[in-house]
């Protein structure tokens, strides 16, 4: 329907938030921070048979200042918690944090003294990948499924009002203190 | 600050940009001074989280010093509160390149600390998998140094090779990736004919497709001029320093495991040990496509020799019996139950059993104390080993021979760092 | 060959060497710690013997009242094809071992880890500080009174 206006007016409409969201949701650059055994299966996923390009992240940036997302994959030490934190911090807004494999998750099958039992401890995470290591099917439906959350966010109203950004509890629902 | 020398001055600053902060090391007038240039954990070509503080003087590399430690997981102190076979799955993830073959020498050595034999069928798998494993790890290594040096392609291509190889896993393991394949006294479960077929399949195809990435790198006058003379250590240097491998072997020295102290069935198996002598990185990229070829010839002949029979060893008291038996039959439950819950307990002492992976000589020394948890196992890393070189391989050279040295020399942090 | 590397080190340090022991066909031989450079050197010179590859260096915490850690040497002839084991047990109180980096230059990471991980100073060592832990970690994680988990707050952990 909304082509057939585009033909015959000349023009379609449509909610700036889902605009928005869905360019943003389409081209989800992936910042690897592939740490251990997952970094392998994260190679996978951009290989030619599984193919994360297709839903636009093909663009494995190693650079934070370009990156929308974090993908951490692998065991996350003491040691290394500093530097995934201070890239974390250098990527601009909005950003989304995928953790990738048990290790991430929840300190996976390391319970030792120098490993950090979930990198939720000090990084908000949006999506949890469960696996050691996560199949490539895995990682992309985890991409997927942190494409459905974008689309769900509300950014124009909270700009207008300068409310900080939030997330609606179920799709289409509108939380308390929008409109 | 005042009252040091400058010398002093000049190391503590050294070592205070090791503590992880940026890398604005002030010295007297900015200039004059070797700027000191922080690689950091993270980092395209480190080939995972290693760390490289190197001097430079303009663009010539006069010190480096690499910092581990970032993955450091602890599976030593893991290992003194685990079982023996509970072991078997952290193995996986030490090289996690080629996990099957750290199943196998874990185990291995398990069964020379128990004095167990395995029957041949088992050992002739073993072989297979240990081999199909260096072959993926290969794969990988040559992958990277290539993407890492800027032929992306090569990459691909050989991810497309390994992707015919985790297939074969996934068959025969359960699983694509961390496998955790083999068991103490034998193997989780038989080769299928299925398996023969699939790896009749990927032989068939592998030459060739080998030939083709080789075709694209052979003559290509940027990768050799990037990668020749680049990151050379003396033979003298190279034994003195441990070093073992792909590395040693291109360093003129034929130190091969499964030719030297040969274990599985590696003494009833024709192939040739590659050894070059010109020891820079283009020397060991071509050592380890000769490898390829050879695994490939092993793969063929164990392929052919192997038997039929039992892939467990007889030995109720030590090795887990098979399931279908334990839920029907009343002597397999208790063994099953003794052995889960007290542990295999073997005799007291202490052994170290290495074996050739693709990294190099991969050891396990195991303290028995009679429980059955071990009192200290030590792995020996040759990542870690051969991380220890990249001060001699890269001191004279210039900052971009940094990435196709350390591609050369193939870490992998999760073995480096245990 | 074991029974050559036995009565070779014997004949030459009669004094140094404490004991030596076979199991599963590896030779353990044990020395005191004070010799140990000159039995190296011994080892990696002598043409019958030519270990010249050190491969491991191994700590081991056993735990007792006396000469609470020990510390073994993997080395390998490259000639005979052959592994040795060396030994050497130290105190708790002066946990000393003279180091090996002047025989074979590998040994110089294999002694920060065990120094890293036990706690087992190596005198004349060019560098020795820790390998794997944080410079400004305060314990030695494979020592048996460590607990698996670590000690709270021992690493610091950014804040969220």
């Amino acid at each position: 329907m909304a082509l057939e206006t585009l033909q015959r007016d000349g023009f379609l409409t449509a909610r700036l938030d889902d605009v928005i969201n869905w360019a943003r949701k389409n081209s989800l650059w992936p910042m690897p921070m592939g740490i251990s055994c997952c970094a392998i299966e994260m190679m996978a996923t951009a290989s030619p048979r599984f193919d994360i390009s297709r839903f636009g992240s093909e663009v494995m940036r190693f650079t934070p200042r370009q990156c929308d997302v974090i993908i951490v994959a692998g065991t996350v030490t003491y040691k290394m918690a500093k530097v995934v934190r201070k890239i974390y911090d250098q990527m601009p807004d909005p950003k989304w944090v995928i953790s990738m494999g048990a290790c991430a998750s929840s300190g996976g099958m390391f319970r030792s003294y120098s490993v950090v039992q979930g990198i939720d401890q000090f990084l908000p995470v949006d999506v949890f990948v469960a696996g050691c290591p996560p199949r490539p099917e895995n990682l992309l439906h985890a991409l997927i499924e942190l494409q459905r959350k974008v689309a769900m966010e509300r950014t124009v109203g909270s700009l207008i009002r300068r409310e900080p950004l939030y997330l609606p509890e179920r799709p289409g629902e509108k939380s308390g203190a929008a409109t | 600050m005042s009252a040091r020398t400058s010398e002093e001055s000049k190391k503590s600053q050294i070592l205070a940009a090791l503590e992880d902060q940026d890398t604005t090391v002030t010295m007297g007038d900015p200039l004059e001074n070797d700027m000191v240039l922080n690689m950091g954990p993270q980092h395209p070509a480190t080939h995972g989280v290693l760390r490289l503080l190197v001097r430079l003087d303009g663009e010539t590399v006069k010190a480096v010093v690499p910092e581990l430690g970032y993955l450091h997981r602890g599976y030593e102190k893991i290992a003194e509160n685990s079982g023996y076979h509970e072991f078997i799955p952290h193995t996986d993830r030490l090289d996690y390149l080629s996990p099957l073959s750290n199943n196998v020498a874990y185990v291995l050595a398990v069964e020379k600390l128990l004095g167990t034999e395995v029957p041949e069928r088992a050992q002739y798998i073993r072989v297979l998998c240990c081999e199909m494993a260096r072959i993926a790890s290969h794969l990988v290594a040559t992958g990277s140094m290539a993407m890492d040096v800027g032929a992306l392609t090569v990459l691909l291509w050989t991810f497309r090779e390994r992707e015919k190889l985790l297939d074969i896993y996934d068959v025969l393991c359960g699983a694509r990736f961390t496998t955790s394949y083999a068991r103490i006294g034998g193997l989780q479960q038989d080769w299928t004919p299925q398996c023969t077929e699939m790896l009749d399949h990927f032989l068939g195809e592998f030459p060739q497709d080998l030939e083709e990435v080789e075709q694209l790198l052979r003559a290509n006058r940027i990768f050799i001029d990037r990668c020749e003379d680049v990151g050379y250590i003396s033979r003298e240097d190279a034994i003195g320093l441990g070093l073992t491998g792909p590395i040693l072997r291109a360093a003129g020295v034929p130190r091969d495991l499964r030719r030297d102290s040969p274990y599985l069935v590696y003494n009833a198996l024709d192939f040739e040990v590659i050894t070059l002598s010109e020891s820079d990185a283009l020397a060991r990229f071509y050592v380890r496509l000769a490898e390829m070829k050879e695994s490939a010839k092993i793969l063929r002949q164990a392929l052919d020799r192997m038997p039929a029979g039992p892939i467990h060893a007889h030995e109720p008291k030590k090795v887990l019996p098979r399931k279908d038996r334990v839920y029907t039959r009343m002597e397999e439950l208790i063994h099953d139950f003794m052995l889960i819950n007290t542990g295999i307990n073997p005799p007291v002492g202490e052994i170290y059993q290495g074996t050739e992976s693709s990294k190099g000589e991969l050891g396990f020394t195991i303290v028995s104390d009679g429980t059955g948890h071990p009192w200290r196992m030590k792995i020996r890393s040759p990542s870690m080993t051969n991380l220890s070189a990249l001060p001699l391989m890269l001191k004279g050279g210039m900052i971009s021979d940094i990435v196709a040295v350390i591609g050369s020399v193939d870490p992998v942090m999760g073995e480096a760092d245990k | 060959m074991n029974q050559v590397i036995t009565e070779r080190l014997q004949a030459r340090f009669p004094a140094s060497v404490r004991g030596s022991e076979e199991f599963r066909n590896d030779l353990t031989v044990t020395v005191r710690t004070a010799d140990l450079p000159a039995v190296a050197q011994f080892l990696k010179d002598d043409p019958t013997l030519a270990f010249d590859m050190l491969i491991d260096i191994v700590g081991v915490d056993r735990f007792r009242e006396a000469e609470r850690f020990e510390v073994n040497y993997t080395l390998y002839s490259l000639e005979h094809k052959k592994y040795l084991r060396l030994k050497v047990l130290v105190n708790e109180e002066d946990p000393t071992v003279p180091t090996l980096t002047g025989v074979w230059p590998g040994a110089n990471w294999h002694e920060r880890e065990t120094f890293d991980m036990f706690g087992i100073k190596f005198a004349g060592h060019p560098d020795l500080r820790r390998l794997y832990m944080p410079e400004e970690f305060e314990y030695f994680p494979l020592r048996k009174d460590f607990p698996l988990m670590g000690i709270p707050d021992s690493l610091p952990l950014p804040r969220r």
